[in-house]
């Protein structure tokens, strides 16, 4: 690792991507909150829900892809850490449904 | 393995065996596996709350008229409304917005310290460190009032229907809903906390050794970049956390 200590100017940084994949986020956010506050509740729950999870992917893939640096790594780098997560998804679903009977139980036996 | 020597990677990239498994350093794809297991034990606790939420009944009223009892699950943004140093004024999930920004925040200082480190930047490693851990502090300090919050409860408190008052939650009674929000809360927001702490105790660790010129004597900073992995995997976490916990 010699070559490396003898080169003591300073490399220019390149953050420019870094704060583009801040702003995006942030906006993501924002637009959150936005949709929290001004799409009524009452009538439209389930499609704000969706917003939400959409929302929440595309913030994870951002900071997975671009500040975890997992976009530039290998192929199969990336499916063994994206294969298993789709599982959890699954999960996810069917334990959802799940607590929906056993909420439907709790209402006949109490 | 001659051939893998001469290629463009770096020494300390390539693994006990001469070549380099999914063309990175050893460390790195633990973390990245260690991050995996991780991410079980929070989808975990994640899915055990959905499952437990929706065995419990909605409130079926319209949003205004919206009462706590702990027959039916609480809408989120109801019961965190609260902001330090505003009393009284009803502030719906504005504080946990705050506490979102600061992650972001500091995940992104965190990223510029770890493009720093490719530099070979100390001094920027080092600024930027500073700010990370500035933000993890931030971070628990607000989970703490948050926590103290929920635990004292509201003035009114709630009353049951044997005329009981519970004020504020722990993990046996709960003014806002049924025991297991409260219960839920505490884990699933605790377990996060107590990944943000380690965060902190790791970041504070590399700045000390970057300070003191460990990684500049090593010829790299990859000890920033695993540990970076770490903090953004937090980060993560509670983009997680902040959907399924607050705003759904």
């Amino acid at each position: 690792m010699a070559q490396h200590s003898e080169n003591t100017e300073k490399l220019p940084a390149q953050t420019k991507e870094i704060w583009r994949t801040f702003w995006i986020l942030l906006g993501i956010t924002a637009l959150e909150f936005l949709i929290a506050f001004t799409i009524d509740a009452d009538q439209y729950k389930w499609t704000k829900v969706g917003i939400f999870i959409i929302l929440t992917i595309v913030k994870a893939y951002f900071i997975v892809a671009i500040f975890m640096h997992l976009g530039s790594e290998v192929k199969a780098l990336i499916w063994t850490v994206i294969l298993p997560c789709i599982f959890v998804v699954w999960l996810i679903v069917a334990l959802i449904v799940e607590g929906g009977y056993i909420g439907v139980e709790r209402l006949f036996f109490n | 393995m001659a051939s893998a020597n001469t290629s463009t990677t770096a020494e300390h990239l390539i693994w006990k065996g001469g070549v380099q498994p999914m063309k990175v350093g050893y460390g790195k794809l633990m973390m990245w596996i260690f991050l995996l297991s991780d991410t079980f034990t929070f989808s975990a606790l994640l899915i055990s709350y959905g499952l437990v939420r929706y065995s419990f009944p909605t409130f079926e009223g319209l949003r205004k008229n919206f009462e706590f009892s702990t027959t039916w699950w609480p809408i989120p943004e109801r019961v965190f409304e609260a902001v330090p140093f505003l009393h009284g004024i009803s502030a719906p999930l504005v504080f946990v917005g705050i506490m979102t920004f600061i992650l972001i925040m500091s995940s992104v200082t965190m990223v510029l310290a770890v493009e720093a480190g490719h530099r070979r930047d100390k001094a920027d490693v080092e600024k930027y460190m500073l700010w990370t851990i500035l933000g993890g502090f931030a971070f628990l300090s607000s989970q703490a009032w948050e926590w103290g919050h929920f635990i004292h409860g509201t003035e009114e408190g709630l009353t049951l229907a044997n005329g009981a008052k519970v004020f504020g939650a722990n993990l046996v009674q709960n003014q806002y809903g049924p025991p297991a929000f409260a219960d839920f809360f505490f884990f699933i927001t605790g377990f996060h906390g107590t990944h943000v702490f380690s965060g902190v105790v790791l970041n504070i660790l590399i700045f000390y050794n970057t300070a003191n010129g460990v990684y500049e004597k090593r010829g790299h900073y990859d000890m920033i970049e695993k540990v970076g992995l770490y903090w953004h995997f937090v980060d993560l976490v509670w983009v997680f956390v902040f959907t399924f916990f607050y705003l759904v």
